[in-house]
């Protein structure tokens, strides 16, 4: 076991972890980060991703050691003092939230790409959720949401 | 006592695109689904599992497996209380009728039958030593002969998987003169279609801890469809009903995939014997081989019809792989059975249906439950047949859509509106103009297809569901449910529609749901049925609350109630809102005069006696929802790839509680459809699984699934709460023949076999080729 330190949405733990462990093990099973789900452990489903210095990750896929000095942020870091994030407001605004298993993980590729891209196309919407699988909604009022928080964000 | 209210006129809740309270959690990554609960002491299980499809259990060592440090049980057959005990009533207590059941096993005894069966538990302090122990289990099988095809299966001389008979549900239609029908019909249509193992592929997958609670009480908290399965687990251990409880959790997805027992045995056995928390998780793999599938059909179609496209004549046969074990296959070829015929007024039919076990991996419930694998055949017919008669598909369908008064192939008298031509002139029209091909070699086509699927439960079941409603004294309220919430928002609509008729803000009004000790039962989230059961549930016990609620605010505002209305937590007469008073006072006045203002209330479906003949007669289901889709394909001549670039689903749902969530379901069940329709198929060589993860099992992306629009048409004329259908299950059913019949209609190739893949598109496109 090693003893390492991981930054999460601002802040740092220090926690104990086997070489082996990965990211989305340390983040859920030791650190309570629940909110990073646990899909297909194959990087297959997106259910797992979060940020790591601002890029999306397929969590299952990273080992946690890896992660040291690194930022990570979860889809609980979105909110601000309580305030909902542009992005969480329109998922629920466009009905983009059914079963909510693929919620955080669509967040978090979405969070990177209007970070990277404020001012999406559908297609270029589409291209980023791509590797994000949601069994419930479609697609098509995920990708309203995130055109309208884009449309919001640019206000 | 009923309270029948007048017709309410005005909605404030009711029919709003309102944020539900359960979707704030969700975006927050607040919920803590099955998978992300723990307690302290909590042992980790594993499942062994078989890896042949047809075999004996020669001998099986556990010793090494218990011997390793970290694992506390190992759990085989002889060590399960009743092994043979689970029923295959699914949280129903009255009997289809007719049904031969085959013994479902819990864990598997001297024999196994298909690859995935479970033969073992494991349970251990972490779930690395748990899967370590699986390795150390030592078994030795011997190969029986298998059976892996359902038409062979019939046969006399193939091996049996169980007793002596492997066809295990034979169903039949018979109306009129069938061969005088197609003697005089001017054209007949016949073909063969087939339909694939799908995999319900719910992104959160099964999962649940069990305990044992203080009062001695089992405790499992769990992702499962239906929570009355705590009797199967009573059975199971052989312990009383009252001292298993289930809580169900928010699911992450379920499509029927939750309805059967899944994790709930193994917790429960594991949990009893070492008196210590125990999670069980499905990895993805165990869910693709471990878990049943949709069932694949062959069907064999024959229409007749005059010149002037009236059908007269449908003979059908279907026959289903039920895989190694029966679990609810009687029941589905049911519903694909009534369902053959498709939304049409057909005079002479003659439908046989068969389920047949094999080897391969048991199959049993997925959203539409055997109504998406005849629409398949029916809608390409329609389409083959108005192509014959050289008559539009959309007229040769208008002429025989059902209407109102109209008997199905059954006798079921429809009573509900029927807005199929509304909804098939929706659908096409919201297509638009014709996309140009993006290159030369694409082709450019369209399809549609028209649909019906019951809602609520076959009526056999006597199916029930309770609810209660109690006002607090400062006007905010709680509700008390059992329905499950599978993310469609089920809870949600209960919310609604208590808020609509007590007067309540929406998010002053608590939802408690799906915990089989404290909510009352309202039985499953399958069938389309949990918005017309346990709404209407909420609603009789809402009704009565209002009731009291108007009758003392009219004393007290000097109004008669019938001039009164609530909203937002204040009661006021409808012709003068500044006549008006705190919801809260008029709650205080009542409770201070004894009458507490809690009411349970149990709403019943329509009931039928058990089926008796296999001809299947009169009132099967409550009601039917209808609808079409419509599709444009491209279609690459090159590569076979079939791009689907625009869908529209319209259905008529009765009264949308809530838009947004209905075009949701609109939209998620063509998604899953398109799936269904072009990439997802679960392939079994001799009943050994080929393809075990998302790699190898293509679900639908955000780039497969085009924009969708949805198109909701309220009749008002549903059997739910203010005259709601359901929509969950309608909107996956004619996807895949929309997108068959905008194939053909693109290069000209019928595909009978789905998922019309690549390859199989370019080998039709290839073979037509070598013909022209």
């Amino acid at each position: 076991m090693i003893n390492i330190r991981l930054n999460v949405n601002n802040e740092d733990y220090q926690v104990e972890v086997a070489p082996y462990h990965t990211l989305r093990d340390v983040l859920r099973d030791k650190l309570g980060f629940i909110d990073v789900k646990n899909g297909c452990n194959e990087g297959e489903c997106g259910s797992c991703t979060v940020l790591v210095d601002g890029k999306p990750v397929t969590s299952c896929l990273m080992l946690a050691a890896q992660a040291q000095g690194k930022r990570i942020t979860t889809a609980r870091g979105l909110a601000t003092d309580g305030k909902l994030h542009p992005l969480q407001e329109k998922f629920i605004d466009c009905g983009a939230v059914q079963c909510g298993y693929c919620t955080p993980g669509m967040l978090m590729v979405a969070k990177a790409l209007l970070d990277k891209n404020p001012n999406p196309t559908e297609e270029e919407v589409r291209a980023a959720i791509s590797g994000n699988i949601c069994r419930c909604t479609g697609y098509q009022q995920i990708v309203e949401a995130i055109m309208a928080a884009a449309a919001e964000m640019n206000k | 006592m009923e309270h029948k209210d007048k017709q309410k006129q005005t909605f404030y809740v009711v029919g709003k695109r309102l944020d539900g309270l359960d979707e704030k959690a969700k975006v927050a990554g607040s919920v803590i689904y099955a998978d992300d609960f723990t307690m302290e002491r909590m042992l980790y299980a594993k499942v062994f599992r078989s890896t042949r499809a047809s075999a004996k259990i020669k001998s099986i060592d556990t010793t090494a497996a218990r011997s390793l440090p970290g694992v506390v049980t190992v759990i085989t057959a002889e060590d399960v209380p009743n092994n043979r005990s689970v029923t295959g009533a699914v949280g129903q207590t009255a009997e289809l009728g007719l049904v031969q059941t085959v013994q479902q096993l819990v864990l598997a005894e001297d024999r196994v039958r298909f690859y995935g069966e479970p033969i073992a538990l494991v349970a251990a302090e972490d779930p690395d030593i748990a899967k370590a122990a699986l390795k150390l289990i030592k078994i030795e099988y011997e190969d029986i002969p298998g059976v892996f095809d359902p038409e062979e299966a019939m046969k006399d001389d193939t091996p049996k998987v169980h007793g002596d008979n492997n066809i295990i549900a034979h169903w039949e239609l018979r109306r009129g003169d069938i061969d005088k029908a197609f003697r005089e019909a001017d054209v007949i249509v016949e073909n063969d279609y087939q339909t694939q193992f799908q995999e319900h592929a719910h992104l959160e997958p099964e999962s649940g801890v069990a305990w044992i609670d203080d009062d001695g009480v089992l405790n499992l908290r769990v992702a499962t469809q239906v929570i009355e399965q705590y009797r199967e687990i009573a059975h199971i251990l052989g312990i009383a009903e009252s001292k298993v409880r289930i809580r169900g959790t928010l699911i992450g997805g379920g499509f029927g995939g939750k309805e059967d027992l899944t994790v709930e045995p193994y917790i429960a056995l594991l949990s009893w014997k070492t008196g210590r928390p125990v999670k069980l998780t499905y990895e993805r793999e165990e869910m693709m081989y471990g878990r049943h599938k949709r069932h694949p059909y062959k069907m064999r179609y024959k229409h007749g019809a005059t010149k002037d496209g009236q059908l007269v004549a449908m003979e059908a046969t279907l026959i289903s792989d039920s895989g190694a074990y029966v679990y609810l296959s009687s029941w589905v070829l049911l519903y694909s059975t009534v369902h053959s015929t498709g939304p049409y007024y057909i005079p002479n039919v003659k439908v046989d249906s068969y389920s047949v076990l094999t080897n391969n991996i048991y199959t049993s419930a997925f959203r539409s439950f055997g109504a998406i694998q005849v629409a398949v055949a029916c809608e390409s017919q329609m389409d083959i047949l108005a192509r014959e008669l050289k008559m539009d598909p959309a007229e040769l369908r208008a002429k025989n859509y059902l209407k109102t008064g109209d008997k199905t192939g059954t006798g079921q008298r429809i009573d509900s509106e029927v807005l199929l031509t509304e909804t098939q002139e929706a659908a096409v029209k919201a297509l638009g103009d014709r996309s140009k091909p993006s290159a030369p070699y694409m082709k450019v086509g369209r399809g549609f297809a028209s649909c019906w699927q019951s809602y609520g439960r076959m009526c056999y079941l006597h199916d029930t569901s309770s609810a209660w409603v109690g006002m607090e004294l400062d006007g905010s309220a709680v509700v008390r449910c059992g329905i499950p919430d599978l993310g469609g928002g089920q809870r949600e609509s209960l919310r609604q529609i208590a808020a609509e008729l007590i007067g309540a803000p929406l998010e002053r009004v608590h939802v408690i749901s799906t915990d089989s000790q404290v909510t009352p039962l309202a039985g499953t989230v399958t069938a389309t049925r949990a918005l017309f059961m346990s709404g209407n549930a909420v609603k009789l016990a809402a009704e009565a609350i209002r009731h009291d609620l108007l009758q003392k605010a009219s004393e007290m505002l000097g109004e008669n109630p019938e001039n009164l209305d609530m909203c937002d937590g204040e009661v006021f007469a409808s012709r003068n809102r500044e006549n008006k008073i705190p919801l809260a006072q008029v709650v205080k006045a009542i409770k201070s005069e004894g009458n507490p203002l809690e009411v349970l209330r149990t709403f019943r479906a329509p009931a039928a006696e058990p089926v008796t003949r296999e001809i299947l007669e009169g009132q099967i289901f409550p009601d039917f929802t209808f609808g079409s889709q419509a599709a444009e394909v491209e279609v690459n001549t090159l590569t076979g790839k079939v791009n689907v670039s625009k869908m529209v689903g319209a259905y008529d749902v009765g009264k949308a509680i809530n838009p947004k969530r209905v075009e949701g379901q609109i939209e998620g069940g063509m998604a899953q459809g398109l799936g269904y329709a072009l990439l997802e198929e679960f392939i079994e060589d001799k009943g050994i699984p080929q393809n075990v993860n998302l790699t190898t099992y293509i679900l639908p992306t955000s780039k497969d699934v085009p924009d969708i629009q949805s198109i909701i048409l309220e009749s008002g004329s549903g059997k739910g709460p203010f005259g709601a259908k359901g929509i969950g299950e309608p909107a996956i059913v004619a996807t895949a023949p929309a997108i068959l019949n905008a194939i053909y209609d693109a290069v000209g190739v019928r595909i009978k076999k789905i998922p019309a893949t690549p390859e199989s598109v370019f080998y039709h496109l290839k073979e037509r080729g070598e013909r022209t």
